[in-house]
């Protein structure tokens, strides 16, 4: 069983379009929806759910008010500045150490248990997907997207399908790190301007950290046919093999718009380069 | 005034947006780049850079000599970031989140804290507009603690304006936080609504005004402007698709300098924002 990742750097590049579009070409496969503070591969799918959860991804502390005797201990070591002046935590801010919570006199400070999201294994038209709701502005994105890839791993076992796909979020931080920690291939894909190199870089750079291979894919590209030969060239020199270039492609936002990924609809320019994409991924993963 | 521009949705336009109207006020203006995982600021206005340093997060290293192997430490530790196996404490210092709870609370006074590297600061200016960045440490999971430091730099002198990460997870919330004002930029996509309403409510909660850019306004479908009727957000501007703005864009030129005629479009959104106008 093979688990690929699909990040970017920069936002905005079409991974979820992507997964959505390899889902579909691919005879079978488990998708893992691990962009989940934002998740959107859902509309394109249209899931079926079959089983949710909770996720309990920290705690946060609680000061009872009739216990407190307003000694100003947690105000004084707080890190985060979630102790308020009046002696109530802030829970945006709590970063759920407990260090107050050990250091009351009064033991006047509770650590609860934080409902952050919800992860929901489902069925679509291209297969089984896990994917996963984080409560807008909660944290423990990393755990969460940790718990979904798991459970993608655990249904492709259980059924033998044979590729678990993981659509990333953008960015270098904790939920994309949680992503790409142990497959076996990332797929970065990118635009042709400069932001979209920069970013590529960075992340290109977090993987070789990993030591992971990489198929890069550069979507867009005839907007800046200059940027994006800059950017083959780069891949070139760092060892990083070419899936391919997707050109631009008005069907792909009206696909979206019907909830479709683009190869499901009639061929066009952007469709027959994801057809071939797809293809060359699965020579780089298999060889 | 700190006005933050966020989004839901990655790549809508933020940095775009941020550049540009960091450039159209002038020196009225202080950007501070917080999508510190990728920042791009930069890119688009290519700062003088005057001075820069690290930032660290303080994580733990135990004395072995002062030890009792109590195990207290991996005890208070919610993060997993230290714990006694054995005869041996040991430490994740990349799962620390420099809280110190082991170390002010290590009986036999046995951890020391030393540095993490976050990442750096930079800071310069650009024409007369000041310019900070927040640039991550590759490998370094955490953003909020570095966005803090960003955002320490903020001159209350100026409008200080935050370009955003994508998403409605903490490093946006750590970004937006205290801002007078949020600029949401999205694109008139089912997958820009989606992200957008996710990251209005994780604003929402904070307090904080909002209204709405929509960027190439002319891609998808309507509903995004509806969204923002029924939320009653203030719909601030509208950019259409120009190849002029995108192939700019490629090349690192900002919105306002590959059409000038922005520039008074800026100014009469920024004039709504600063004088309560929305």
């Amino acid at each position: 069983m093979k688990e690929l990742a699909i990040i970017s750097g920069k936002g905005g590049t079409g991974k979820t379009s992507l997964a959505a579009c390899f889902a579909f070409l691919a005879e079978s496969l488990v998708l893992a929806d691990c962009d989940v503070d934002a998740a959107d591969l859902h509309i394109l799918t249209q899931p079926r759910i079959i089983h949710q959860e909770p996720f309990v991804g920290g705690k946060k502390a609680l000061i009872a008010p009739d216990k407190c005797s307003q000694c100003g201990i947690c105000l004084e070591n707080c890190r985060y500045g979630a102790i308020k002046e009046v002696f109530e935590v802030d829970p945006v801010a709590c970063e759920g150490c407990a260090l107050c919570h050990y250091l009351c006199p009064e033991s006047a400070i509770t650590m609860e248990e934080t409902l952050n999201g919800t992860w929901y294994i489902s069925e679509t038209r291209m297969g089984p997907m896990v994917h996963a709701n984080l409560i807008p502005g909660e944290e423990n994105s990393g755990k969460l997207v940790a718990l979904v890839r798991n459970q993608a791993k655990v249904i492709a076992e259980e059924r033998n399908i044979d590729m678990v796909i993981v659509d990333g979020a953008p960015g270098v931080g904790c939920p994309v790190i949680s992503s790409i920690t142990g497959v076996d291939h990332v797929v970065i894909v990118t635009e042709p301007t400069m932001s979209g190199l920069h970013d590529m870089k960075r992340a290109a750079d977090l993987v070789r950290g990993f030591g992971t291979p990489i198929s890069l894919v550069i979507n867009k590209w005839d907007i800046h046919p200059g940027m994006a030969m800059e950017i083959e060239e780069y891949g070139k020199s760092s060892d990083i093999h070419l899936a391919g270039k997707i050109p631009y492609d008005r069907l792909v936002t009206d696909s979206m718009v019907r909830r479709r990924a683009v190869v499901e609809e009639d061929p066009g320019p952007a469709s027959e380069a994801i057809v071939e994409v797809w293809k060359v991924i699965n020579q780089h993963i298999y060889k | 005034m700190i006005v933050a521009v966020a989004s839901g949705k990655g790549g809508t336009g933020k940095t775009t947006v941020a550049t540009s109207l960091a450039l159209a006020l002038g020196s009225r203006s202080q950007i501070l780049d917080c999508d510190v995982e990728e920042p791009n600021c930069h890119i688009l206005l290519k700062p003088e850079i005057t001075e820069s340093y690290p930032v660290n997060l303080p994580v733990p290293s135990v004395d072995k000599e002062k030890c009792s192997l109590c195990g207290k430490c991996g005890e208070v530790c919610q993060f997993s970031a230290i714990v006694l196996i054995g005869q041996t404490v040991l430490t994740f210092p990349e799962l620390c989140h420099g809280c110190g709870a082991c170390s002010i609370l290590c009986p036999e006074r046995a951890i020391q804290e030393v540095p993490r590297r976050l990442g750096v600061i930079e800071m310069g200016f650009v024409k007369d507009v000041e310019f900070v960045q927040g640039r991550i440490r590759i490998g370094e999971a955490m953003s909020p603690p570095l966005i803090r430091e960003v955002k320490t730099r903020i001159n209350k002198d100026k409008v200080a304006i935050l370009d955003a990460p994508p998403g409605a997870s903490c490093p946006v919330i750590t970004t937006v936080k205290n801002s007078d004002f949020v600029i949401m930029v999205t694109e008139p996509t089912p997958f820009g609504l989606n992200d957008l309403e996710i990251a209005v409510e994780a604003i929402e909660d904070l307090g904080i005004p909002m209204g709405v850019v929509i960027n190439r306004c002319d891609i998808g479908d309507s509903d995004s402007k509806d969204y923002c009727a029924r939320k009653g957000l203030p719909l601030l501007m509208e950019i259409p698709n120009h190849r002029k703005i995108a192939e700019g864009y490629a090349r690192g030129v900002p919105l306002v300098e590959s059409m000038p005629e922005y520039v008074d479009k800026f100014l009469n959104m920024s004039d709504c924002i600063l004088n309560n106008k929305h």
